[in-house]
């Protein structure tokens, strides 16, 4: 007969925790960046069915690393949560900061009661009137949310970005520069360093110019255009409505963890 | 236990359903029109909606509605809105009791959106008409009280770059229509006026200049439909879908063609 043992609390939070950690640095990176007319936030996401990038609300956005299933699931209910909000209240009543405390009540509660954490690290951002006002919140798979000035990075080789971007960011760069900057960074994996191009990225942005829902996927010839520093283009066009996404299903491509 | 309170309930997270319809129905009954239990037997007094009409255009569709509201023989606004843009590529217009219908229209728009952000496509325009056609279907009870929606629907198809017309009944039938439809007490009267004036090859200042012409009919034969009020400068409103989206025609705009209507009719009176 077995005997069961006994395993303090502090190992077995730390057994979690760090079983979260591994599955999140496992994953590739996702960059989240102020710039002069709205919040940026870029991945390297080759697949264009399986975001890692979402719309939430009218002036707020969702990015996740880690396990897609798990933050996918978070990002559907961030869903329900604003427009189940926003209808009985109003538009106005939709607040990242509402948002981000449910999701760490939400993963507070899952890390400490369910069979195993979730592997998530999500941040929820939020366009204001100006930049002073724009709000980043990152959470982690235990529910400790920080609230981030400027930019945040995560998943894998996080730490080294963060170092990249401390040295790089500053307030007022145009989206050209901040996405040069991000990308620049997303490549940089130690020694050699990988040039990605536009279609081995998922770009979206909040734009302070647009009117209601200020969320807009950058891709293709734009986002081409942005990552040039020979090209002039440095905003997305205010009048421009964006390509309408087509209704395409989920292709086989195995989603990344 | 404040944890699980401020935490998102399961069923939040659990996968399914991409309509917020059918979540609302689930989470917050109370919140659905359809939902709600009416007492029997009895009819109430509530503001009604009248008269909408859409068209068919060189390149697109048109919604119009005018501004009037009655409850019985009285007037109970005489500025309400009934035409709305659903998202960025179709509109709704509603008549009946005004209340139940704005709120079905501000649940369609949820409705909507929520489709497209969860899946991260737009719902094709088909699949928005039967949207709205099973929530009118749904508010059959309510009819039966008195208390009717009849929406008249439009939009823009990106599948065939076409504006397409749909029309519905109490008990949430669903029917396209061709060139040109109107729904409401006034309808008739725009019906009649649209049958003389409408064409195919109609430009988008030609349409919006015959819808008015046909409401303004309605308004002159129906007592439930409000024609255009010079003295406080109410005006019907218009939404266009056409190639570059969904919007509203600003109301200088109106106003310069109601005038031009106006006057029309007043040469006419005078000859």
């Amino acid at each position: 007969m077995s005997m069961p043992f006994y395993v303090s609390p502090e190992q077995l939070m730390k057994d979690r925790a760090d079983y979260a950690r591994k599955g999140i640095a496992r994953g590739r990176a996702v960059v989240v960046l102020a710039y002069d007319g709205g919040i940026a936030f870029v991945a390297e996401n080759p697949s264009r069915a399986l975001h890692k990038i979402s719309e939430i609300y009218d002036r707020i956005a969702f990015a996740a690393v880690g396990k897609y299933n798990e933050f996918e699931n978070l990002r559907v209910a961030g869903v329900r949560y604003a427009d189940l909000r926003g209808y009985s209240y109003d538009r106005s009543d939709v607040t990242a900061r509402g948002l981000a405390n449910a999701y760490a009540q939400t993963l507070g509660t899952i890390f400490t009661q369910e069979s195993k954490p979730y592997e998530v690290e999500i941040v929820v951002a939020q366009i204001g009137e100006t930049a002073d006002q724009d709000q980043i919140y990152r959470l982690m798979y235990d529910g400790s949310v920080a609230d981030e000035r400027g930019f945040v990075a995560m998943g894998g080789g996080a730490e080294r970005i963060t170092t990249g971007l401390k040295q790089g960011w500053r307030p007022g760069l145009d989206l050209g520069a901040v996405l040069r900057l991000a990308v620049g960074q997303l490549g940089d994996d130690g020694d050699a360093g990988r040039e990605l191009s536009a279609d081995q990225l998922e770009v979206a942005v909040l734009d302070r110019h647009r009117q209601r829902r200020t969320f807009r996927r950058v891709s293709g010839g734009l986002l081409e255009a942005l990552l040039s520093t020979d090209d002039p283009t440095h905003d997305v066009p205010p009048d421009d409505e964006g390509p309408v996404e087509p209704g395409s299903p989920p292709t086989a491509e195995a989603p990344e963890t | 236990m404040s944890d699980d309170e401020a935490r998102l309930p399961a069923s939040y997270l659990r996968p399914g359903s991409s309509s917020f319809n059918d979540f609302l129905r689930a989470e917050r009954p109370e919140l659905v029109p359809s939902a709600r239990p009416v007492p029997v037997g009895e009819r109430l007094e509530a503001p009604h909606g009248t008269t909408i009409v859409a068209l068919q255009y060189a390149g697109g569709v048109l919604v119009a509605g005018d501004r009037r509201a009655t409850m019985g023989n009285l007037i109970a606004s005489h500025s309400i809105q009934k035409v709305f843009l659903a998202d960025d590529w179709s509109a709704v217009g509603i008549a009946g009791t005004a209340g139940v219908a704005i709120e079905l229209v501000r649940l369609f728009q949820v409705e909507l959106e929520h489709y497209e952000k969860i899946e991260g496509a737009m719902l094709s325009l088909r699949g928005k008409a039967n949207r709205l056609a099973s929530m009118i279907r749904g508010n059959l009870g309510m009819a039966l009280q008195g208390l009717a929606v009849v929406p008249l629907f439009a939009g823009y198809d990106l599948d065939d770059a076409t504006g397409r017309i749909y029309s519905y009944d109490v008990t949430g039938g669903c029917y396209e229509e061709r060139d040109y439809h109107a729904v409401g007490s006034g309808s008739l009267f725009a019906r009649g006026a649209l049958k003389k004036l409408w064409r195919p090859e109609l430009t988008t200042a030609e349409a919006v200049r015959t819808v008015l012409e046909a409401l303004y009919d309605a308004a002159d034969d129906d007592s439930a439909t409000g024609g255009p009020d010079l003295g406080r400068r109410i005006w019907p409103t218009v939404a266009l879908l056409d190639g570059e989206g969904a919007r509203m025609v600003p109301d200088a705009e109106i106003e310069d063609l109601v005038e031009q209507v106006v006057a029309g009719r007043r040469e006419a009176a005078r000859r």
